[in-house]
């Protein structure tokens, strides 16, 4: 165990370094691709609210591995043989960013649809009857009220799409996973290198969960 | 139609400009699915003039109130606020809404925002004034409300009384040219109800055009000129509060009028 923190330690790190790189890239487009297609779930428009929901429909109708592999194969294949005439290569941090943030943006936009919708009808109309347009009731009243409602369970998506990082091991990308199963090759000692691993899981998740809950408590204050 | 007399009213109640129609509605009709909850409604409201709408509950008062702002969609008919059609394609209801202040029976105070900023909010949003004005004037109204201490409180630590007179000091801060109120003390204790009809009562006398839904009978008849009876749909009777609710002509203002008072 002790040789493999020693010997390894520095390299499992940085993969943790990489998984936290490619959980942040993700959950960054995850929550604009979520915000869009949240909005577009609750606008008053029909084709729109349609759209929303064949997209979460289908991204959550589709293993995550499956979404890995189509994005990362399947997509240029597309293009360079079957259409033909483009040159399009995915990197394996670029096909896992787009499948993150494909993923875990249906679930943050069913977050948000559910949030908007959480908030009092009469918000809306008070704001309306005033005068101001439906983006400005948005961004003032409804999305600020609805984000108090979101942050548990937005919290909790993150916690899962980090975790979900481990499934794009598969495309070869560098990080945790992949790493631990070189180290493992390496040595041969399997039990220590994925407690190891576990461990590191572990302490990542628990520090972003503990300050999840002190946020929720700070923005609950004045409620 | 008569100016109302202003018995037990402080100030002189402002006269009623008849030659100025600020809401005119013409055959009015709406439904929710298979339900036809206005069946032709025809009303002219004037400049200064107070309409206090009266009748059971489901015979549509409320829908009609919300179809005025267009807060329901009227399934046909004409209403025009101040010459605007309201229901026209191309009409800038934004626009509109911003004369027409209107009070809900739930407040609908916005619970992420402080007092000063619930009413500076959309004056300064849609560029009425700068934020300074929005204050000065929201402050001046706070105190018009007897509210001025309550500036920097969140809703949720106001009474319903005081949430009420919050609100329609939120919608006055618009310098709206109409107000409507959708039975603003229903949801108020009793203890409340008067200090937010004192403040509709003063509103009243400064001369603002005002359509009212309530249940509060000594309201209509201190303070309106006219009163509407509605029920199943239909304007049965309207008249001065005198001719409505002392001496109504219909058998079904006269049972109403038996269950209320």
């Amino acid at each position: 165990m002790l040789r493999i923190i020693t010997d390894y330690g520095g390299l499992l790190l940085f993969a943790m370094g990489r998984t936290l790189l490619l959980a942040l890239l993700g959950l960054f487009f995850a929550c604009i691709i979520g915000l869009f297609f949240g909005i577009m779930s609750v606008v008053h428009n029909r084709p729109c609210n349609v759209i929303s929901q064949i997209f979460v429909d289908v991204i959550r109708g589709v293993p995550m591995i499956v979404l890995a592999f189509f994005v990362y194969f399947g997509v240029p294949y597309l293009f360079n043989t079957i259409i033909g005439g483009f040159s399009v290569t995915l990197t394996a941090l670029q096909a896992g960013t787009i499948c993150l943030a494909l993923n875990c943006g249906a679930y943050m936009s069913e977050i948000i649809r559910a949030g908007i919708q959480s908030v009092d009808i009469g918000q809306m109309e008070a704001a309306r009857s005033l005068g101001l347009t439906y983006a400005m009731a948005m961004r003032r009243v409804i999305l600020p009220q609805a984000i108090r409602t979101m942050i548990p369970s937005i919290i909790n998506q993150f916690i899962i799409t980090l975790k979900d990082t481990s499934i794009l091991s598969v495309i070869g990308f560098p990080e945790l996973v992949n790493t631990a199963k070189n180290v493992q090759a390496n040595t041969f000692m399997s039990f220590q290198t994925w407690a190891i691993v576990g461990v590191m899981y572990l302490i990542v998740i628990t520090i972003l969960s503990r300050s999840a809950k002190m946020m929720e408590r700070r923005l609950n204050v004045g409620r | 139609m008569s100016v109302a007399e202003n018995d037990g009213m402080n100030g002189t109640k402002a006269r009623v400009d008849e030659d100025t129609v600020r809401i005119r509605v013409r055959d009015l009709r709406k439904t929710f699915g298979d339900l036809e909850v206005l069946k032709s409604i025809s009303l002219d409201v004037h400049q200064g003039e107070v309409v206090v709408v009266i009748g059971p509950s489901g015979s549509g008062k409320s829908t009609f109130l919300r179809c005025l702002n267009r807060l329901e969609d009227a399934t046909s008919g004409v209403i025009e606020i101040d010459g605007v059609d309201v229901n026209g394609r191309k009409v800038n209801l934004n626009k509109v809404r911003e004369n027409i202040g209107m009070v809900f029976q739930h407040f609908n105070l916005f619970n992420n925002l402080n007092v000063i900023r619930n009413m500076t909010l959309a004056p300064v949003q849609l560029s009425k004034c700068s934020p300074a004005e929005a204050t000065e004037r929201a402050m001046k109204l706070l105190e018009r409300v007897g509210l001025a201490d309550k500036a920097e409180s969140y809703p949720h630590q106001l009474s319903g009384g005081q949430k009420q007179r919050v609100a329609i000091a939120r919608a006055l801060c618009m310098q709206p040219r109409i107000m409507l109120f959708d039975e603003p003390t229903s949801a108020l204790d009793p203890e409340m109800v008067g200090e937010v009809l004192q403040v509709m009562k003063d509103l009243a006398a400064d001369g603002m055009t005002m359509v009212v839904v309530t249940h509060e009978m000594g309201f209509a008849r201190e303070v309106a000129d006219r009163v509407v009876f509605m029920d199943g749909g239909y304007i049965i009777e309207e008249g001065t509060p005198e001719e409505v609710l002392l001496h109504p002509k219909e058998q079904r203002t006269i049972d109403f009028l038996n269950k209320v008072l």
